[in-house]
C-alpha cells in the first residue's frame, strides 16, 4: 500500500466516523461536514509509529502484525517500526535474541511492507549482538537497532554495538527512563545515553520515552545533536512536545505509541494537540524518522 | 454531543498547562466538541482551606453559559468540620457531586469517615467522584509522591447504598479486571476513559466493562483532550456506544 492509498483510507474512516457520530446525535452536521473536507481537528498527515512490539492478538507474528495494522488504519497510521519478539526477556540470551529477531522478521515478511524491523540485541553478549546485526540488518531486511533495559547504555560493552550500526547507517534505539520510583539495574537514563552519545558523535540515538520524566530527559540530550526524542511511552500530558520543540526544535522530536501496550490516540494526542506549527507536527509525525533512515533505506536498494 | 466528567480549572503546582486558565479552557472544550464539563478544582487537591476553594469554583462555573461546566466541590473527610462542606456543595452551591481525592488527602476508601461522607451523598443525591491518581507515580515532584488509591473497597460501601452514584476517575490504567468487575456488579459505579491504554482501548475494555458504564473524560488541562477523542477513532464502536459513552450514560447519571 502506498501513502496516497493510506490517506484515501484515513479520510474515508474519518468520514464513516463522523456519519455515525451524526447518526448518534454525538456530532453536528458541521462537523460531518468538516470530516469530509479533511478537519482542521484531526489534518490528513502522514503518519509513521517509530516504537511498538508484537503485543497485538495473535497467534503468530503475522497474524499480530495484521491485527495491529487493522488498528493503525483507523488512525491514519502508515508504517510502523516493531522490535522484540514474545514472551520478552530484560537480559536476552544470544538464543533470545535470535528467537526475537525472528519473531520480528515474520512481522516485517507478513506486513506487505508498511513493518520495518530494529533488531533486538544485548551488549553483555557482545559479539552475539554483532552477529545479530549482521544477520538482520546487513543480511536481513531491519534498519535499526533496539537496546532495552539489558544494561546501562553508558558501559564500554555498547562501543563495539554503536561503531557497527553507524557502518551499518542504522540508528540506535536506546529505552530511556527516570522513575522516581526506581529504576531496574540496567535500565538507562536519558543522562546515561547522553554520555554514550557525547563518545559516538558520528552515531545516530534515539531516546525512547523522552527519558519518561521528559522534563528531565529533555535537558539531559538537548546538548547532543545526534540523539533524536522519541516521545512515545507515558501520558499525554500536556506541554511534552512543546518543551521538547523549543528545546530541542522539532527536527529532533519524534513521535512513536509504544503499540500495543500504549494508545495509539494517547500517544498520537501529545502531537495532534500540542501548540506548535503544522510544519513541526509533520516533522515529528513523519518527516524525521524517513530523514533518519534514508541512508540506510539507500544502502539497502529500498524506497521510502 | 459530548459530556466531559474529568476536568480541572485552576493551576497545577509543578507545571503551567496550556488550558490552566478558564478562557482557554472553555476555548479548547468547545473546540473539541464538549458542550458539558463536570469541573473540579486542582486548588482542593493542596489547599486546606476547601471551603473557599469550593465557593471560587462555583463563582467559575457561574462564568460559562448555563450547563457548560457543573462544579464538583471536594469534601477532604480529614479536615475538621467537614459535614458542612458537604452541605455548603449541596445547599449553598448546587452542586450536583463532589470530588474525592484520598490519595493526596490521606486516606484509605476503609476509613469510617468516607463511609458517612458517602451514605450522606447517598441521601442529599449527589455523585461522588473518586480519583484514583492525577499522575503516573514513575514520574511525580520528589517532594510530592503519592500512590495510587485501592478502589477495591469501595464494592463493599457501594453495595451497601443502591442509591449512591460513583464515577471512578483516572483508575482505567493499573486497576485489575477483578477489580472493575466487582466495581460494576456492586452497584452504580461508572468508569471514565481519560487513563485508558492500549490499541483499541474501549473496544477492549468492552469485555470488563459495559458500555453503559463508560463515560467520557479528558483529565484537561493535565492532559490533552484530543487524547480521549481520538480513542473514541481508535476502537470500532457501534453509534449506541459513542451515544452511550460520550453522553447518554452522563445524562442520565446526573438526572439520577
Amino acid at each position: 500500500m502506498n501513502s496516497s492509498d493510506c490517506r484515501v483510507t484515513r479520510r474515508a474512516v474519518l468520514v464513516r466516523a463522523a456519519q455515525a457520530a451524526v447518526a448518534a446525535g454525538v456530532a453536528s452536521r458541521c462537523q460531518l461536514a468538516a470530516a469530509e473536507k479533511s478537519p482542521a481537528r484531526f489534518p490528513d498527515y502522514e503518519i509513521w509509529d517509530m516504537h511498538g512490539h508484537l503485543t497485538s492478538p495473535g497467534a503468530t507474528p503475522k497474524e499480530k502484525i495484521t491485527n495491529l495494522l487493522r488498528a493503525a488504519d483507523r488512525m491514519g497510521i502508515e508504517r510502523v517500526i516493531v522490535f522484540m519478539g514474545y514472551p520478552w526477556t530484560y537480559e536476552p540470551t544470544p538464543d533470545d535474541m535470535r528467537r526475537e529477531n525472528d519473531q520480528v522478521l515474520e512481522a516485517v515478511a507478513g506486513s506487505g511492507g508498511r513493518a520495518y524491523g530494529f533488531v533486538y540485541v544485548n551488549p553483555r553478549h557482545t559479539e552475539a549482538s554483532l552477529a545479530e546485526m549482521d544477520r538482520c540488518i546487513e543480511g536481513g531486511p531491519m534498519v535499526g537497532v533496539k537496546l532495552w533495559v539489558a544494561v546501562r547504555c553508558f558501559e564500554e560493552c555498547l562501543d563495539p554495538i554503536v561503531e557497527r550500526a553507524t557502518e551499518l547507517k542504522a540508528p540506535v534505539l536506546q529505552h530511556t527512563w527516570y522513575k522516581i520510583t526506581g529504576n531496574l539495574p540496567g535500565e538507562s537514563t536519558a543522562g546515561d545515553l547522553a554520555i554514550l552519545a557525547a563518545r559516538h558523535p558520528k552515531a545516530t540515538f534515539i531516546a525512547a520515552h523522552t527519558g519518561g520524566d521528559w522534563e528531565l530527559g529533555i535537558r539531559a540530550i538537548r546538548g547532543l545533536p545526534n540523539v533524536t526524542a522519541e516521545i512515545c511511552g507515558g501520558n499525554p500530558t500536556a506541554g511534552f512536545v512543546e518543551m521538547a520543540v523549543r528545546e530541542l526544535g522539532a527536527e529532533r522530536v519524534m513521535y512513536g505509541s509504544d503499540y500495543s501496550g500504549r494508545s495509539f490516540a494517547s500517544q498520537l494526542a501529545k502531537v495532534y494537540g500540542a501548540d506548535i506549527s503544522e510544519e513541526a507536527k509533520r516533522l515529528i509525525l513523519a518527516g524525521n524518522i524517513k530523514r533518519m533512515l534514508a541512508p540506510i533505506f539507500k544502502a539497502k536498494g529500498m524506497t521510502l | 454531543m459530548i459530556v466531559d466528567v474529568n476536568v480541572h480549572l485552576s493551576r497545577w503546582p509543578f507545571r503551567r498547562l496550556a488550558c490552566d486558565e478558564l478562557p482557554r479552557l472553555i476555548e479548547k472544550l468547545q473546540a473539541g466538541g464538549v458542550d458539558q464539563a463536570w469541573a473540579a478544582s486542582f486548588d482542593a487537591v493542596f489547599h486546606k482551606d476547601v471551603a473557599a476553594v469550593n465557593s471560587r469554583l462555583a463563582a467559575d462555573c457561574r462564568k460559562t453559559r448555563p450547563g457548560m461546566l457543573l462544579p464538583f466541590g471536594t469534601v477532604n473527610p480529614t479536615l475538621p468540620d467537614w459535614r458542612e462542606d458537604v452541605r455548603r456543595c449541596h445547599e449553598e452551591h448546587k452542586m450536583p457531586g463532589v470530588r474525592l481525592y484520598p490519595g493526596y488527602h490521606g486516606y484509605a476508601l476503609d476509613a469510617p469517615e468516607l463511609a458517612e461522607l458517602l451514605t450522606m451523598a447517598e441521601e442529599r443525591g449527589l455523585v461522588v467522584q473518586v480519583v484514583v491518581r492525577l499522575e503516573d507515580t514513575r514520574m511525580q515532584h520528589p517532594l510530592m509522591r503519592v500512590e495510587d488509591v485501592d478502589p477495591k473497597p469501595l464494592a463493599e460501601l457501594v453495595a451497601a447504598r443502591p442509591k449512591l452514584r460513583v464515577v471512578v476517575l483516572n483508575a482505567l490504567k493499573g486497576v485489575r479486571a477483578g477489580v472493575l468487575a466487582a466495581l460494576v456488579a456492586a452497584g452504580q459505579v461508572y468508569f471514565e476513559i481519560s487513563m485508558l491504554e492500549g490499541v483499541e482501548g474501549i473496544a477492549n475494555l468492552l469485555g470488563q466493562v459495559p458500555a453503559e458504564r463508560l463515560l467520557f473524560g479528558s483529565h484537561l488541562p493535565m492532559f490533552v483532550l484530543e487524547s480521549a477523542l481520538l480513542k473514541l477513532q481508535e476502537s470500532e464502536l457501534t453509534a449506541a456506544q459513542i451515544e452511550a459513552i460520550t453522553h447518554g450514560n452522563a445524562e442520565r447519571l446526573l438526572n439520577g
